[in-house]
């Protein structure tokens, strides 16, 4: 089968088109600010059943979208981010499950988010018409509100109400993903059965928030930046955001998966005593970050990595995790892998024992991975079976 | 489904509706039977990575967990029972994690292969070898049973450290329940319920 028929595989999800759901009741942020209106692009694989008790959310992580699964286009040469892990007969079963995975505001990939056009105050009739034409529509940019995971999930619930789901069969996430697996078990309780929490963790280290900070400083101070007006300076901070990438690349990564990958592997033949590419893993990483600073919006960044740091579900229950999950009612799937340093399996550690202290059904493993926090979206085997094993007990009633 | 012998014996000293934390709970099928037949809520505790998945499979609550790194995490007498089912000898100190079981739980069981029942007296005196049985079936060199001990060893520990012992029971190698005048003779499987003595 060559690259152009993959979307023709029987296990994959096919050609598939994002939908949109506009919300018009306006979404009060954690922070205090409020989204008069919002809109969610999502994506949907497999059909809802009769019942509506076979849904799948899936929440993406930091730099994730809703194409989850399956092309847009035959010559699109790569699949959505998780499409190893959805589809017919997969560790989440398009067969079974209705699989939901909207795109989470603040984003640049097609939710209401820092690219998209700021609602204008209405014009009065009494304006002049001179007044008119200067208002022009624009985007939000840098006035864009500061988002939490809470938001995220509480403009998830607005999708589930619209696409008439009572209930999700299941919540599954991996890194930040798992962070909105968590804040639904805690946020809304009976409306799940089952959340899969991997490679995450219960609130960011200050080492965590550290490297997020760097990253955000790399864009701050690129001078393309413009206190982050840029595009109306028809610009890009794109040096600082292709900084922030690689930065954070490194962290998805293990030492022992860059020794495999790159070693100390020089681009040419012999060093030349300069700055230029000279170590393979240079090569790398530049690559990296200049592709993702073509595509990815730097204030979405900077909203992204702050959503993170805000992270804290105990904070609003005395710094007490385990009181934090006192009313959820679903089943956890927690998973964590060795070389992960960047949501250590110790951390995964500290949801499952938060889990343990309120007696919350909960399952935990700690996977032999070599390529550190990305395992979670690779083919890790005994990672991919002990999940579909959980998957394959989710009861759709 | 039929239940192990050795099963029958620890779930009939299960209260309904306990918190269990099962100490190597393997494929989880104790914690299945004590879910199904006492409404018991629990976890078990297991390494290897196969039981780990069979658990899963089962809907079992399982957690990775190595037991000679200890039980810190777990919060004092927060479970009705801990129980370590034939896995005490495989432990690396054996007497420090009876400790810990009896911190975390109010009552501790414990099943443990008797290495002083004849066949294994005999096979030592007669072979002059490790035995190696149905119930030990493992060469000296791999054997995962590093602290084998015999029902007057245990008795003797619960007594030096102050461990009330509430309940006995013994097992013959056909797994039927033994009532012996010589029980470290004839038991082939030893069963203890223990309290901390306050």
């Amino acid at each position: 089968m060559n690259a152009h028929e993959r979307h023709l595989a029987a296990d994959n999800i096919g050609l598939v088109t994002p939908k949109r759901f506009h919300c018009d009741t306006p979404l009060k942020l954690t922070s205090g600010r409020e989204l008069p209106s919002f809109e969610l692009v999502y994506e949907t694989y497999g059909v809802l059943n009769n019942k509506g008790s076979n849904a799948v959310l899936i929440c993406h992580a930091l730099s994730g979208s809703h194409h989850a699964a399956g092309f847009h286009a035959p010559e699109d040469k790569k699949a959505g981010w998780w499409d190893g892990f959805i589809g017919p007969g997969k560790v989440i079963d398009t067969n079974k499950f209705f699989v939901v995975c909207p795109n989470n505001i603040g984003s640049c990939y097609g939710s209401t988010g820092p690219t998209s056009l700021k609602p204008q105050p209405p014009i009065t009739e009494a304006d002049d018409t001179d007044a008119k034409a200067k208002v022009k529509t624009k985007e939000w940019g840098a006035d864009f509100p500061l988002i939490t995971i809470k938001d995220w999930v509480a403009s998830q619930k607005r999708l589930m109400d619209h696409l008439g789901i009572n209930q999700w069969a299941a919540v599954v996430g991996g890194s930040m993903g798992g962070m909105q697996a968590m804040q639904w078990a805690i946020d809304y309780p009976e409306q799940l059965r089952h959340a899969a929490v991997i490679a995450a963790a219960p609130k960011l280290s200050a080492q965590n928030i550290a490297f997020n900070e760097v990253a955000r400083q790399a864009i701050i101070t690129d001078p393309e930046f413009f206190a982050g007006q840029y595009k109306d300076h028809d610009s890009a901070p794109k040096r600082g955001l292709s900084l922030a990438r690689m930065l954070a690349h490194i962290t998805y990564l293990s030492d022992e998966a860059m020794r495999e990958k790159f070693g100390r592997d020089l681009r040419n033949e012999k060093i030349h005593f300069g700055y230029d590419v000279e170590f393979q893993v240079e090569s790398y990483l530049r690559y990296q970050g200049q592709m993702f600073s073509q595509s990815f919006d730097a204030n979405t960044y900077l909203i992204l990595t702050k959503c993170l740091d805000y992270f804290d579900p105990a904070s609003e229950y005395g710094d007490d995790l385990a009181k934090a999950f006192e009313r959820s009612q679903c089943r956890f799937f927690v998973a964590s892998f060795t070389t992960d340093w960047r949501f250590s399996p110790a951390r995964s550690r500290e949801i499952v024992d938060a889990l343990m202290k309120v007696h919350k059904p909960v399952s935990y493993l700690e996977v032999q991975a070599r390529q550190g926090h990305d395992s979670f979206l690779l083919n890790v085997p005994r990672y991919k079976k002990a999940f579909e094993g959980f998957m394959n007990m989710v009861d759709i009633l | 489904m039929t239940i192990r012998q050795d099963h029958r014996l620890i779930v009939n000293w299960v209260n309904p509706q306990s918190r269990v934390l099962d100490l190597g709970c393997g494929s989880g099928l104790l914690l299945k039977t004590l879910a199904g037949e006492k409404q018991a809520f629990g976890y078990g505790l297991e390494l290897n990575p196969e039981k780990i998945q069979t658990c899963i499979e089962n809907g079992v609550n399982v957690i990775e967990h190595d037991i000679d790194s200890g039980l810190s995490k777990f919060p004092d007498q927060s479970y009705d029972y801990v129980i370590i089912s034939l896995a005490l000898q495989a432990l690396k100190r054996p007497n420090e994690t009876l400790d810990e079981m009896l911190r975390v739980g109010r009552e501790v069981i414990i099943s443990f292969p008797n290495f002083a029942h004849f066949r294994t007296r005999a096979y030592l005196a007669l072979k002059g070898k490790m035995p190696v049985s149905k119930s030990l079936p493992y060469e000296w060199y791999e054997t995962p049973n590093i602290h084998l001990c015999t029902i007057r060893d245990f008795e003797e520990l619960c007594q030096s450290k102050g461990y009330r012992i509430v309940d006995r029971q013994l097992m013959n190698s056909e797994g039927q329940t033994l009532h012996s005048i010589w029980p470290n003779l004839f038991a082939s499987t030893a069963f203890y319920k223990i309290t901390r003595d306050v």
